[in-house]
């Protein structure tokens, strides 16, 4: 009795990684290949993207936020590190006369860049009151603007050799998979063994009790919406990499991608529960989704129907979890 | 069909939930014309068995019968259409929009072109407002009533739906005497009328004055039911916990030491002027008052989470700059706030994290990280000294019963090693027994030599625990009174009512 309860309570607590096993398994039977190192490889890879930009707004909507522009900041970013990080001689360069930067220089600038645009979203949250969807909805149009002003609405091209091996392999193991795993560690022990963390947790459980608490409200909510904006620098530096050039329209949507990540892997959207297990297995989730589905020749446009479904599905069954509980 | 003797009966009603057996077949029977009162501690059952009777939980087990015919699997919205509805301790409105609007909230009144007839629904719930003696316009707006107004709305949509049985949870815990006398007066009249209720308080002075018959439970288990006026008090407290409480202001005389805490001219530009006291180590001081008279106010502007007008504050002679609550708690300042929901608990967070969030700052070791060994450590720790009810410390504190969640509370600021300690109300809506434990607590601070600044609107609690009473009424101060045996009830009323001002 007793234990079939804890299986129960077990399946529910894990429900989405059951149903990505589930999902993997229908996929390789249908398509065995789905299995290979090399495709394996391949859907973390794709997964790496949204996937780091899901564990910043992971923190964000923990603390009962939500984060609009991170697609815009991923390409403001991208396009910071592109013109830092062209190849010296290069027809058409952004500063003809910049000596060539060190690649962990231009690194730091992007994140600052990033860690600048998430604070100002931070900002009017937490000195204005207006709510995080306002302050976000502005900034991406914002953003997108300075980056199409930034760039003069053109492709940054001929990046360095240094950059674009961000976006290659080390040995057999993609370099964007080992910055997830990083990314992941980080976040994972900043939301659980840092005031940071805590501070998010307690502004999205009951912002009032926090602030009787001595929790610096304003303060947190800069810094988690800062993060949110290193994170999306760190997934332009992997797209930068990869794509090897930067568009001012690159990353157009990202931001909704990243939310269904962290939606699908149980982050509530009225604050104060989630994980950063959860972002990653719904980022999977959606990656082995779309993988699979390219694989079985699927229409692209189906897809996108399919994909709308789950995100839905997801919620549903998530909050049956917590109603269960009456 | 034989008529029943009793209005509603529930019979060996059983209610598990994962883990706990909350209800143990317990029974419930309630007359026609009847107020009939629900005791018994935190924890015993009163609010699960009325959530099964409102239809918001289902029993395990277990026989209800309404108005002689047996009710089963049935939604809250069905209990209301056969006649029971449910006032809520922590009413909910929807504050943003009127009165009238909130009372027939899903049923308004149609004109036959399918829109909402509002001038029906003026006239209706006139109607109902003059049976509660509400003079108010239904169209006011729910933010602007007083809480017992706002019970009132409550009682008035409840007979508007033609409740035959109201189940009232604490309605009298954030009411003034003379409110709770002109509830008392409705609640009479509806009996008159016909209509039975379902009374659950801890206040057992109140039980006597209003209720007919008291059913007791404890630990989810059905005790007994007896006539209100043949059950004496102390067999009453003894049904609640089993054993007999003696004591339940347990005042140590401590050593009372010097001022350490000094409030000079302290105001606020709108909730009270020129409020000075001083506290005392070793002392508690309690603030009495009327609800609205500023009391909170005073120490949530002290504490920095109000902003001052005018006015200085001085621990140890010295003059702090207090702005905002982590100014407080740095030097040396806890606070146990009133409304334990709305700013005391982080609901859907385990107990640790309530525990230890207000002392974060003492978890976090050399790496900068938070050590969660210490914190599981101290919060099993706090948990057995204070006595907290729990399967666990990871348990969400939102399953907890309020008296459990308030010791959580206490559990916080102690950890804080708080040199000065305000408590809100620190014992309301809880019961007898975590009412005296938390009184134990409060005297064994004073003892420690901290500073103990306790608002309370219950007299008896004030007067049973202070060394001195602050009286205030319209955020003025009317007395500061040693508490000597010269001060009665009757004179703190006085105070507080500004029959009496000999403050200067």
């Amino acid at each position: 009795m007793a234990n079939s309860k804890q299986i129960k309570q077990t399946i529910s607590k894990y429900g989405i990684v059951f149903a990505l096993i589930g999902m993997i398994i229908i996929i390789s039977i249908i398509r065995p290949q789905f299995l290979s190192y090399g495709n394996i490889l391949n859907v973390m890879t794709q997964s790496s993207i949204y996937g780091i930009m899901a564990l910043g707004v992971t923190l964000i909507i923990i603390a009962k936020g939500i984060d609009l522009s991170l697609g815009s900041m991923v390409a403001f970013s991208g396009l910071v590190l592109a013109s830092l990080s062209q190849v010296g001689g290069a027809a058409g360069k952004m500063y003809p006369n910049l000596p060539e930067l060190p690649l962990v220089l231009a690194i730091l600038a992007t994140l600052a860049v990033g860690a600048f645009m998430g604070s100002i979203s931070g900002f009017f949250v937490a000195k204005t009151h207006i709510p995080a969807f306002i302050a976000t909805l502005g900034m991406t149009t914002i953003v997108r603007g300075a980056a199409l002003i930034y760039s003069g609405g053109k492709p940054i091209t001929n990046l360095k050799p240094s950059l674009l091996a961000l976006g290659g392999n080390i040995g057999i193991i993609p370099v964007p998979v080992i910055i997830y795993a990083v990314m992941i560690l980080l976040t994972w022990v900043l939301l659980n063994y840092t005031r940071f963390g805590s501070d998010a947790f307690a502004i999205g459980g009951n912002i009032h009790a926090a602030e009787v608490s001595g929790v610096n409200i304003a303060k947190a909510q800069i810094l988690v919406f800062a993060f949110g904006g290193v994170m999306c620098a760190v997934a332009a530096t992997v797209f930068a990499g990869r794509v090897q050039s930067v568009h001012p329209g690159a990353a157009v949507g990202y931001e909704l991608t990243a939310i269904a990540a962290t939606t699908i892997g149980g982050t509530s959207q009225s604050g104060g529960i989630g994980t950063v297990w959860g972002a990653v297995v719904g980022a999977l989730v959606l990656g082995v989704l779309r993988n699979g589905m390219t694989l079985m020749g699927i229409d692209a446009y189906w897809q996108q129907i399919a994909e709308g479904a789950i995100i839905i599905g997801a919620v549903v069954i998530d909050m049956r979890k917590h109603a269960g509980k009456k | 069909m034989g008529q029943s003797e009793y209005l509603l009966e529930m019979l060996d009603i059983t209610k598990e939930f994962p883990g706990v057996k909350a209800l143990k077949g317990v029974t419930l029977q309630i007359r026609p014309h009847e107020i009939h009162a629900l005791v018994g501690e935190n924890g015993a059952g009163k609010s699960t068995i009325s959530k099964c009777l409102m239809g918001i939980y289902t029993p395990t087990s277990g026989k209800i019968i309404f108005d002689g015919e047996e009710r089963t699997n049935y939604t809250i919205k069905e209990a209301m259409a056969f006649g029971v509805s449910m006032i809520h301790q922590e009413l909910s409105p929807v504050r943003d929009r009127s009165i009238m609007s909130n009372m027939f909230l899903g049923r308004e009144p149609m004109t036959k072109y399918g829109t909402i007839d509002w001038k029906k629904m003026v006239e209706e719930a006139k109607k109902w407002l003059k049976q509660v003696e509400l003079e108010v316009d239904p169209r006011t707006r729910m933010a602007d009533l007083s809480v017992a107004q706002m019970q009132m709305v409550e009682i008035a949509r409840a007979i508007s739906t033609n409740a035959k049985l109201i189940i009232m949870d604490e309605p009298t815990s954030a009411l003034t005497e003379r409110e709770v006398e002109q509830l008392f007066k409705i609640m009479r009249k509806l009996r008159s009328e016909g209509t039975s209720m379902v009374y659950i308080s801890h206040k057992l002075d109140e039980i006597y004055k209003i209720t007919d018959r008291i059913s007791v439970f404890r630990d989810g288990e059905y005790i007994g039911t007896e006539d209100s006026d043949k059950l004496p008090l102390d067999r009453m407290i003894q049904m609640m916990v089993g054993r007999e409480v003696k004591d339940m202001f347990p005042k140590v005389q401590c050593k009372i030491g010097e001022p350490f805490l000094e409030v000079e001219d302290l105001s606020h530009s709108k909730f009270f002027k020129n409020v000075s006291f001083d506290v005392r180590r070793g002392e508690i001081f309690g603030i009495a008052g009327l609800v609205g008279a500023g009391r909170t106010e005073v120490i949530e502007t002290i504490f920095g989470i109000l902003g001052k007008s005018g006015g200085v504050v001085k621990l140890a002679g010295k003059e702090v700059n207090i702005r905002n609550s982590r100014d407080a708690i740095k030097s040396g300042m806890a606070l146990l706030t009133e409304e334990r929901r709305h700013n005391g608990i982080f609901p859907i967070l385990d107990i640790r994290f309530n525990t230890t969030v207000a002392n974060l700052q003492g978890y976090i070791n050399k790496f900068g990280l938070i050590d969660k060994k210490k914190i599981k450590e101290d919060t099993d720790e706090y948990i057995r000294m204070i006595g907290v009810k729990t399967p666990s410390a990871t348990q969400l504190i939102q399953y907890l019963s309020g008296g459990n969640q308030q010791k959580v509370l206490v559990a916080r600021w102690l950890l804080t090693q708080p040199e000065i300690i305000f408590l809100d109300e620190p014992t309301r809506g809880i019961d007898v027994g975590a009412k005296s434990e938390i009184h134990k607590l409060i005297g064994k601070l004073a003892s420690q030599g901290k500073c103990v600044v306790m608002i309370s609107s219950e007299l008896p609690e004030i007067m049973g625990m202070s060394d001195r009473i602050m009286v205030m009424r319209e955020g003025e101060v009317t007395g500061i009174l040693d508490n000597t045996t010269n001060v009665s009830q009757e004179m703190l009323m006085e105070y507080a009512s500004g029959v009496r001002n000999d403050y200067q």
